[in-house]
């Protein structure tokens, strides 16, 4: 068996108007059932895909925003967010969803999973990965 | 180790190119292929940006899509060379990962 590697999932694109936000979140659950070490980045429009408040009712197609909230039960508990990202589209983290997981090593306790970064902070994430898989 | 950055949209129709030259760092290299070959072209608004970075980040375009788009190596801008198929897959293997800009 080879080690587990670093897979950082860079996700680029706003939710709804193309399929690539909702394919990148099956290949990330499929990846974290691998046991491998899971990370989501969100840059540019990929921002949108987690903002709170989404509400699909009326357009008749699945809202899978909830589904990032469970990530943390699969053991991806990192989720990069690119600050630059956010301040151009008048966003703060505020506008997101609350993504938290359960640290196993720290008793269980209740952590954020979202880390806001720069986007000097989110190249040098990009950099400290074995494999990166873009949407 | 450093990464292969890989650029297939135009810089005049999508972000990709721009996200890309944000995060690349020093010693990173950045292919543009297919619709990405236009974010080759000399005298641009991007050209600049690239001449800028040239040097601590090297670029290369794909000759098959420049050609398939009437693009010579005359109309490319300095500090960008232009590699084959197997140069491509020289970039792949002498790089620690390769990141896809969509």
């Amino acid at each position: 068996m080879s080690e587990a590697k670093k897979f950082l999932y860079v996700n680029r694109k706003a939710p709804y108007g193309t399929i690539y936000a909702l394919e990148s979140l099956e290949v990330v659950l499929i990846g974290a059932a691998f046991d491998q070490h899971v990370s989501l980045a969100f840059v540019d429009d990929g921002v949108f895909q987690i903002a709170k408040g989404q509400d699909t009712k009326s357009l008749g197609v699945k809202n899978f925003s909830p589904t990032y909230r469970a990530l943390g039960d699969y053991g991806v508990t990192k989720f990069y967010v690119e600050k630059d990202s956010l301040d151009e589209r008048g966003l703060s983290a505020d506008d997101l969803m609350e993504i938290t997981y359960e640290d196993e090593n720290d008793g269980f306790a209740e952590k954020p999973s979202i880390i806001v970064v720069t986007k000097a902070e989110m190249a040098e994430v990009m950099r400290d990965q074995d494999v990166i898989l873009s949407f | 180790m450093t990464t292969l950055h890989i650029v297939n949209k135009s810089p005049f129709e999508k972000n990709a190119m721009e996200s890309c030259l944000g995060h690349a760092l020093d010693g990173d290299a950045i292919l543009l292929f297919e619709d990405g070959v236009y974010g080759a072209l000399s005298n641009t608004r991007i050209a600049n940006e690239i001449s800028r970075r040239a040097g601590a980040v090297k670029f290369f375009v794909l000759g098959p899509d420049l050609n398939a788009r009437g693009l010579g190596d005359g109309r490319i801008a300095d500090g960008i060379t232009v590699v084959d198929y197997s140069g491509f897959v020289d970039l792949v293997t002498t790089h620690g990962r390769t990141q896809s800009w969509l």
